[in-house]
């Protein structure tokens, strides 16, 4: 659906040093109907990165295509007409001030030359699906900042694209109209079939919407997958750092030495459905040790639940193995805690 | 002297000159508008990273604007008076102050256009970049559309502007409420009707400012 080979990008610097290299080498594939994720801290290159997809910013080298069409050796003109096939969504909503909800998404229509009757229908339409059928007559102004991303939201949704790029649409919210907005882009994959890729530096963004994610530090895609098996075995430090973000477990290190002498602290990683199960508990009942959970969090993906705690088991050694094992075998994750532990 | 009395004597002097200043106003008001809201919209696109990114129409229409713009109204009249008449076949009367009026005025809306144009949120040009809309449209449907308000305001500005220099249309006979002010209440000492035209600028000026400040309100829509 959207494919991005070798994307180099670099700007001239601002006082004639050396240019800033903003994406280095960046290869993505976007799947028709998934919803893709990119993360990365400030200054990544993620911006930089969705507004290559339709060459808003026209990389240095390196291929764009969407369904096939490459968008490198379009004309002008050819770039105009697939731009319409490929909505986009910011982080300040950019609407327009002096017209009212219904002109901005009609004005867009007429200026790409749908016809009157059909703008009609269509404004109507998607106002509905975005839930702001009441506010035609209102200038955004008046508007709160979740419902001017709702607005912005039908205006793109109105040129009925295949592909709809979002750039922090939800960094300027609050976490429940975050949520809000999160459920309504949810809602237009599924209902719509139109294929999301958006960027964020919230892992809460990825682990509710996406499927796969691609984690990006300057510039470059240091990690890709499915977003469960990122959050579950995350290879590079700093999607360590990201997933750790919101499985907090600062334990003080004096604590964990000290405990250490009475038996194995362990990182416990929950996939899927084990989840659910309450492993540990029953590990206290079957065997001679105590669990404690020193940390963790369990979490809701798109479609599994996620926990990672951080437990003490207490007891002898020869219990405390059986334990570790019987967990292995509930299909947990099971990982010892290093002497030095690193709390991120 | 009673109110009555200064009506009667200096009331239809008064009503043509001012007559005469509207007429000025507006003729070079129009054509100042014409020219300078195009100039406005070349100095926007054509600057550095903009859609019709070009540094010579961009460098020679800034300098023409200051030079043009650093040359005092009473001097440009005079030295416009070969050009003004070529151009309308006198350099005298109305017709003959409309040309070196438009010329002071033009780059001075320029530049207010400018000025407004580029407050325009870059990120509203750029959705509609992305939704595939022609950089035409989005200059006249996005751009000049969301400056309005700041349009009216710099209009409003333009015309005051205006009113001010066509006080040396005396000069060349052209009339005008400066010109009646000049030539009674100065060379002929009438004070009382220097204080009359006084008095009816600061209307008209008055007037004009409320009225641009409601159009940008209105404009704004907030
Ligand atoms: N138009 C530009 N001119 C110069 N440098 C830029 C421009 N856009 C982005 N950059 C630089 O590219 C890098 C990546 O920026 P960006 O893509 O905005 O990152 P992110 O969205 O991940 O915060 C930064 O170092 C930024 O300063
Ligand atoms: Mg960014």
């Amino acid at each position: 659906m959207i494919e991005l080979k070798n994307i180099h990008k670099t700007f001239p610097s601002k006082k004639n040093g050396e240019p800033i290299t903003a994406l280095s080498d960046v290869s993505l594939t976007v799947q028709k109907g998934e919803i893709f994720g990119v993360i990365g801290y400030s200054g990544a290159g993620k911006s930089t990165l969705v507004r290559c997809v339709n060459h808003l910013e026209v990389p240095t080298s390196g291929e764009v295509s969407i369904n096939g069409n490459v968008l490198n050796d379009m004309t002008t003109e050819q770039l105009r007409q697939a731009r319409q096939n490929i909505g986009m969504i910011f982080q300040g909503f950019n609407l327009l001030k002096t017209a009212n909800v219904y002109d901005n998404i009609a004005i867009p229509l007429k200026l790409t030359g749908v016809e009157k009757s059909e703008i009609k229908k269509r404004v109507d339409k998607y106002l509905d699906i975005v839930g702001l059928k009441d506010k035609k007559d209102v200038f955004p102004n008046q508007l709160s900042g979740g419902q001017k991303q709702r607005v912005a939201i039908a205006r793109a949704l109105s040129h009925e694209p295949d592909v709809l790029l979002s750039d922090e649409a939800t960094s300027a919210l609050d976490p429940d109209t975050t949520d809000s907005i999160l459920n309504l882009l949810l809602k237009i994959n599924a209902e719509l079939g139109i294929t999301i890729l958006l960027i964020t530096h919230e892992m809460h963004v990825i682990q509710k919407i996406c499927d796969r994610v691609a984690v990006m530090e300057n510039g470059e895609v240091i990690e890709q997958g499915n977003v469960i098996d990122v959050y579950s075995a995350p290879k590079h430090q700093t999607t360590r750092r990201f997933v750790n973000s919101i499985f907090p477990s600062d334990v003080p290190k004096a604590f964990i030495e000290q405990l250490e002498s009475e038996g194995p602290i362990i990182d416990l990683t929950f996939v899927g459905t084990s989840a659910d199960q309450p492993a540990l508990s029953t590990v206290s009942k079957r065997f001679n040790v105590d669990t404690n959970i020193l940390s963790g969090n369990i979490v809701q993906l798109k479609e599994h639940p996620f926990g990672k705690l951080t437990a003490h088991i207490k007891g002898p050694k020869e219990e405390t193995d059986k334990a570790l094992a019987y967990l292995e075998e509930q299909g947990v994750q099971v990982s010892e805690v290093e002497q030095g532990y690193d709390s991120n | 002297m009673t109110v009555t009395e200064l009506f009667d004597r200096w009331g239809g002097l008064i009503v043509d000159a001012t007559i005469e200043t509207f007429q000025m106003v507006s003729i070079s008001l129009i054509f100042a508008i014409i020219i300078g809201l195009p100039l406005g919209i070349l100095l926007v696109t054509t600057r550095p990273n903009k859609s019709f990114e070009n540094k010579y129409i961009y460098r020679t229409l800034n300098a023409i604007i200051n030079i043009i713009r650093s040359i005092p109204f009473i001097i440009l009249l005079f030295t416009l008076l070969p050009f003004t008449r070529m151009i309308v076949g006198t350099s005298m009367g109305v017709r003959g102050v409309i040309v070196p009026l438009v010329i002071f005025t033009a780059p001075f809306i320029a530049r207010l256009m400018e000025s407004a144009l580029l407050e325009v949120d870059k990120g509203v040009l750029e959705a509609y970049e992305a939704m595939g809309i022609k950089t035409k449209d989005i200059i006249w449907h996005v751009m000049v559309r969301e400056a309005k308000p700041s349009i009216i305001l710099g209009i409003t500005i333009a015309v005051i502007a205006l009113i001010g220099a066509t006080a040396m249309a005396g000069l060349v006979g052209a009339g005008g409420l400066g010109d009646v002010a000049y030539r009674f209440g100065h060379l002929r000492y009438e004070p009382e009707v220097m204080y009359f035209t006084i008095i009816i600028l600061v209307v008209i000026i008055q007037l004009i400012q409320t009225i641009g400040n409601r159009l940008a309100e209105r404009a704004k829509k907030d």
